[in-house]
């Protein structure tokens, strides 16, 4: 199969389009609009449907009635625009219907800038709708993982019933990439809790209201049940160079790059450098991080962020080995030599 | 249902299983509420034009936010004031099937306004029925953006002032100055007159969307007598002396004649030749491996920078290179520089070559620095690698590079371009130097690339001729060397 | 209950059971044939009801009452057979 030069933002919409996606919801934003402009123009060639919404609060509701219907749908924006769908987002997965949100995160806070940060780990992992939910996020570094990683998300937020997202920075999206496109999902399986505009839809119904606490609770327990299947099994990272490392970077999306470069400086210095790269940020690779804290010296977080990650990294090497932190924010990214520098400076300490 | 009964719609489920309340075969709704006798007219037509099991109802935010207790329909619960972005998204999935959108005045005029205007002002092809209150009832009785100027509610204790509150929002005659809109009437569910207005009016929204018209919504004054603190007869007189004088009944807008009924189209799901639609290569593309000659300091892993005005597409030529490079079998990725300043400000873009997998796509050190104006040539000049290569138009540039330890390839690109007749491809003129100099990549192998970055065809032999005098310029300082 | 032709006089039906005393039947009702009971139903109301005379099967009340199965009119030729 050959491969095509693509940015990642539009190697999005083509992978979700061979993923089986035909609805598009979205509202411009920089640095996401490729998205919506690529799906706007290639949904109604593969037969499906692109609209342009009023807002951001308004596409995620379509996505909402889209997903209800039992379809593959989605909505991309950037920072701001997430914060404007968190609601929505909420109701999806309160209600439990599978959609994927792209985010392609820019500097905040308030409008901030339209440069790469990573900035919006918190509101996407953690959960950033009110409610006691759980959204399943992947963080791709390259165009070829901006579609694999779209695809994937489908898959998931099919298989757990539940929004899925695709966490990338500025850099992922704009940034053009050769890559290779799988052969297309041709059938997609019914989803029999779906609405049909048939003859069953009169014992059928989407919602996330539960008055009774009783019952809300339960809804509550049964979600909770399906985050930590997840968990079990939807765990998915990289490491490179990480067997005999002394000390291990962690970083994911466009940092995870620079850090494979940073890592071959260093040991081309003959610093036993590695790195762990989580790719689903929810959920987080924290048995694996903790398996790693039993042999490593120490590691070293690196964020586009004010330290978001950094948090999880901590939470599962659970005080055992030191964890430090680098980051730039506003749209400063770090060179692979001063990520270098940085690491030198531990090893002396 | 018989015309000689009327009596309890097969729409509506014998016994509400989903009520949260005691009593299932009751309705949650306080006595005398508007909402029930609108449930019944709307179940009642619903079954009458036999679309039952094509009926999907949205139920967002209000006192019918459990109108899916009683419809035996398809049912979607959603956010305030998102019905109409919900029903707008599985509309779009089944056009065939028949969404309505019942909403209160908090949900539709106040929280939700946006959603509905831009519905209706898309023409979507949903019912709306929109029932005005003058209050918010779920909420036990808080001022609506219909409440009347003096009412007494929760939150205007003293009764609503223009000066405070504003106006009632007079949604019928807001949404009727709107093209789009087919239909749409304020009806009032009072006396037995105007409550059988209200249902002729529901029958005919139903059926402007069952014949694909488009757009249709029924506000309905209705009465809260909870809300209002009123028996339910004082409401209904109430709704007739006060609400009227400023919601008048009547049709504001009826293009139900003049639109063409029209066959909704069902969505049907086919992966047939995806590749070809998505424009993904279905073949092979022409690739060369190139012979690399040890001609220059760049190696097999260039990093470059490309920059200069927006204008001069230097995006372009950053895509150019990595286009020609992913198909002479390089790694290669590009990042541009984005957002505003692309719009006439300054430019650039990163991109890599090499034969092995590329770490971070941004360049810090480049081994090329490629600019084509003056500030670009101070901002990137001294973060070039040592032993690397900076090619710089000047035509633009009229002063040298400083750095003593990095070759440099002066060229007058944008002359040279001018005299092909297009300043505009001095761009291509400098990737031409680019290659002759380094021999990173074969110029065959460029051509062969054109048509995947110049997409428009006839300009293809002219970026060509340019390629080919950055070529020739290279070559003829080398050979004067 | 046939009248004079042999047909099905008209009437009105209330399930006492579902209504919640709100007498907009009552006062919608022409021939003020409905009226409010003195007992109280399951639900605390005082259900409305049917004097057994004088319905003209208009059909007022039916679409006054806001409970989906509180009232059921059945008009003047309607045939019992329908009622199983």
């Amino acid at each position: 199969m050959p491969r095509q030069l693509i940015k990642g933002n539009e190697a999005v919409v083509k992978g979700a389009i061979l993923a089986g996606c035909r609805f598009f919801f979205g509202y411009p934003i920089t640095p996401a609009s490729e998205i919506a402009e690529a799906a706007a123009y290639y949904m109604p060639l593969a037969g499906g449907t692109f609209l342009q919404a009023e807002s951001e609060i308004a596409s995620i509701n379509m996505v909402y009635g889209a997903a209800s219907g039992g379809v593959r749908a989605m909505t991309a924006s950037s920072s701001p625009g997430i914060s404007l769908k968190q609601e929505g987002i909420s109701y999806c997965a309160g209600s439990e219907l599978p959609l994927v949100v792209i985010d392609i995160m820019r500097g905040g806070p308030g409008l901030g800038n339209i440069a790469p940060e990573q900035s919006d780990y918190n509101q996407m992992v953690k959960g950033g709708g009110h409610g006691n939910y759980k959204l399943l996020v992947l963080a791709p570094n390259s165009a070829q993982e901006m579609c694999d990683l779209t695809m994937l998300a489908f898959e998931l937020a099919d298989m757990y019933q539940n929004p899925a997202v695709v966490l990338a920075d500025g850099f992922v999206g704009q940034m053009m990439e050769p890559v290779k496109f799988p052969q297309p999902v041709k059938k997609l399986e019914d989803k029999p809790w779906a609405i049909h505009a048939d003859k069953d839809d009169e014992f059928r119904l989407i919602s996330s209201i539960q008055l009774e606490p009783e019952i809300l609770e339960q809804h509550n327990r049964h979600l909770q049940a399906k985050y930590a299947r997840a968990e079990q099994q939807e765990v998915r990272f990289e490491e490179y160079q990480a067997e005999d490392a002394e000390l291990i970077l962690v970083g994911y999306g466009v940092v995870s790059r620079i850090l494979y470069s940073a890592v071959d400086n260093l040991r081309a210095e003959g610093l036993q450098v590695g790195l762990h790269r989580p790719i689903s940020l929810w959920p987080f690779p924290k048995r694996r991080i903790a398996q790693l804290a039993e042999t490593v010296d120490a590691f070293l977080a690196v964020e586009l962020s004010n330290g978001q990650m950094v948090d999880d990294v901590r939470l599962a090497v659970n005080g055992a080995r030191p964890v430090h932190f680098y980051n730039r924010m506003g749209g400063m990214v770090p060179s692979p030599e001063e990520i270098s520098d940085h690491v030198k400076k531990i090893l002396k300490a | 249902m018989s015309d000689k009964k009327l009596g309890k719609a097969g729409c509506f489920y014998d016994i509400y299983e989903r009520s949260a309340t005691a009593n299932k075969d009751v309705t949650h709704y306080c006595p005398g509420c508007g909402h029930g006798v609108l449930h019944k007219l709307i179940a009642e037509a619903i079954d009458d034009f036999g679309i039952r099991e094509k009926t999907i109802l949205i139920s967002p935010v209000g006192c019918s936010v459990f109108a899916y207790y009683y419809f035996r329909v398809g049912n979607i619960q959603c956010a305030h004031g998102r019905a109409p972005a919900v029903a707008t998204g599985i509309k779009r999935v089944y056009p065939q099937s028949i969404v309505i959108s019942y909403q209160g005045d908090g949900d539709l005029a106040a929280i939700g306004g946006n959603n509905i205007l831009q519905a209706a002002n898309r023409g979507e092809n949903i019912t709306v029925f929109f029932v005005n209150n003058a209050i918010y009832g779920m909420t036990g009785g808080q001022m609506a953006p219909t409440t009347l100027i003096g009412q007494k509610t929760t939150t205007t204790p003293r009764g609503r002032s223009q000066i405070n509150e504003g106006y009632p929002m007079k949604i019928a005659e807001l949404f009727s100055a709107l093209e789009a809109p087919v239909y749409i009437e304020r009806v009032a569910l009072t006396d037995p007159k105007n409550t059988n207005k209200v249902r002729r009016a529901v029958r005919k929204a139903l059926k402007t969307q069952m014949e694909n018209k488009g757009f249709s919504l029924v506000e309905v004054l209705s009465a809260c007598p909870s809300g209002w603190k009123m028996s339910s007869v004082q409401a209904k007189e109430w709704i007739d002396e006060a609400m009227v004088k400023h919601f008048p009944l009547g049709v504001f807008k009826d293009r139900t004649e003049e639109v063409q009924p029209s066959e909704a189209k069902r969505h049907v799901f086919n992966a047939d030749d995806l590749h070809k639609k998505l424009d993904i290569p279905q073949n092979i593309q022409a690739s060369r491996e190139i012979r690399r000659t040890a001609s220059s300091n760049i190696g097999q892993n260039a990093r470059i920078i490309i920059a200069g005005f927006g204008g001069q597409g230097i995006l372009l030529l950053g895509v150019g290179l990595a286009q020609a490079g992913m198909q002479a079998g390089y790694q290669v990725s590009w990042i541009p520089s984005y957002g505003p300043e692309m719009r006439g400000g300054t430019a650039n873009c990163h991109v890599n070559l090499s034969d092995k997998r590329i770490g971070s796509p941004i360049v810090s050190k480049p081994d090329v620095l490629i600019v084509m104006n003056l500030p670009s040539l101070d901002k990137f000049e001294d973060c070039v690698q040592a032993g690397g290569l900076i090619v710089y138009d000047t035509s633009l540039i009229k002063k040298s590079p400083r750095r003593m330890d990095v070759s440099a390839l002066g060229i007058p690109a944008t002359e040279i371009a001018d005299e092909l007749g297009n300043a505009r491809v001095a761009n291509m003129v400098m990737l031409g130097a680019l290659i002759a100099e380094t021999s990173i990549i074969d110029k065959e192998v460029v051509f062969d690339a054109l048509p995947d970055f110049i997409k428009r065809k006839n300009l293809i032999s002219l970026n060509k001729q340019a390629i080919e005098k950055g070529i020739e310029f290279a070559d003829s300082l080398v050979s004067v060397a | 209950m046939a009248d004079d032709n042999g047909l099905i006089k008209a009437k009105v039906v209330v399930n006492e059971d579902e209504c919640k005393g709100c007498e907009l039947c009552i006062s919608a009702c022409p021939e003020k044939v409905l009226f409010l009971q003195k007992h109280f139903n399951r639900l605390g109301y005082h259900p409305a009801g049917y004097t057994g005379d004088g319905c003209t099967g208009c059909g007022y009340c039916f679409y006054q009452c806001p409970e989906p199965g509180a009232i059921t009119v059945f008009k003047k030729g309607y045939i019992e057979m329908e009622v199983c």
